[in-house]
């Protein structure tokens, strides 16, 4: 799923500090479940928010809406009505729903109120790690299911460089080697002589570097 | 024991510390608390193993947030104690009472008045 973090509040009143009228739109996806961008999390901030203006001398009305995604049509139209009556939308979504709520309401203050951090998952409650880049062109089949894209800080394709040791990368003694990861996979399944094998030279024209990336599925359009 | 404390506070009740979340503290002072306080068991204590790690973690947390909103931190405090200890509970309910009288009525109270 899509991990962020929540913004500093100082920074969100940065951006709101002259409204009068805010709505916290929350999303119901991945920003809830790694905690950032929930209907909680917009429970908390407006709240904060209310009381921050209070102190300031200021009664600013703050609604709370969650929505069940905002990387879509059907469930942003579900503020169609609301949406004008604000001085400006917070939306706790990843930076996908932000700029589609932007989109969708071209005429209305948007603020992100996460930062959208990567594809990751969910090792324990509070930590959570990279493992995709969406590189457009998955090699996982070749690399024991462990993405040396996403985790190996070189994004090196054909084993470790010198400085892997005892397991680890060399930009961090913390960190795992993604290529001692692979080696070591490869092994469990009996399929070292994958290793052996060349990986061709990677289209990066599906990663980011071929600009901005669009699926068209014409087989599911109408 | 008969023990007094201060009729200022009012007590709600939760299954356990780690229940309290900082939404439940935040809105007990926007809806003009002068104060919060959080009873725990001690450490190691807790029936569900973690509870009280995880309020205690929360309160650290709100405490921050109240500070930045302008309403204070120290107007929320954590006390840990036996589930029968009631001298110490007295003693700590007073100490907070006395905190809350020094730092006055919560802020927006006064805002609220003003901007209606
Ligand atoms: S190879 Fe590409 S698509 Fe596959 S996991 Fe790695 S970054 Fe993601
Ligand atoms: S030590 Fe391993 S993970 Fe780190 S850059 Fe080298 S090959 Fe990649």
């Amino acid at each position: 799923m899509i991990i962020a973090e929540k913004k500093p509040i100082e920074e969100i009143i940065g951006y709101i500090d002259d409204c009068e009228k805010l709505l916290i739109l929350g999303c119901n996806e991945c920003v809830t479940v790694c905690e950032a961008g929930g209907k909680k999390e917009v429970g908390v901030l407006a709240s904060a928010l209310r009381m921050y203006f209070l102190n300031q001398g200021r009664e600013v009305k703050i609604d709370e809406i969650t929505l069940e995604r905002q990387c879509d049509h059907e469930y942003l139209e579900e503020i169609r009505d609301v949406a004008d009556q604000y001085d400006a939308i917070v939306s706790l979504a990843c930076g996908v729903g932000v700029q589609f709520l932007a989109e969708k309401y071209h005429s209305q203050r948007v603020y992100p109120g996460v930062n959208t951090c990567f594809l990751g998952a969910t090792e324990e409650r509070g930590r959570w790690t990279e493992r995709c880049q969406a590189c457009g062109t998955c090699i996982l089949a070749y690399t024991g299911g462990i993405c040396p894209i996403a985790r190996c800080a070189k994004r090196l394709l054909n084993g470790p460089c010198g400085g892997s040791s005892n397991g680890k990368c060399e930009i961090n003694p913390e960190l795992d080697c993604a290529w001692q990861l692979i080696i070591d996979r490869l092994k469990a399944l009996g399929r070292l002589e994958d290793y052996e094998k060349l990986l061709e030279i990677k289209d990066w024209s599906t990663d980011r570097a071929g600009g901005p990336r669009k699926v068209v599925r014409e087989d599911i359009q109408i | 024991m008969r023990l007094n404390y201060p009729t200022s506070l009012r007590i709600i009740r939760v299954p356990c510390s780690g229940k309290v979340d900082i939404i439940h503290i935040l809105r007990a002072f926007e809806k003009g608390a002068d104060g919060v306080c959080v009873f725990s068991c001690m450490d190691g204590d807790c029936h569900f193993k973690t509870g009280n790690f995880r309020a205690r973690k929360r309160v650290e947390q709100a405490q921050k947030l109240l500070d930045t909103i302008g309403t204070g931190g120290e107007r929320l405090k954590m006390y840990s104690l036996g589930s029968g200890d009631g001298p110490p509970f007295a003693k700590y309910a007073t100490e907070m009472h006395e905190k809350i009288k020094e730092l006055g009525p919560n802020p927006i109270k006064k805002h609220k008045k003003n901007a209606a």
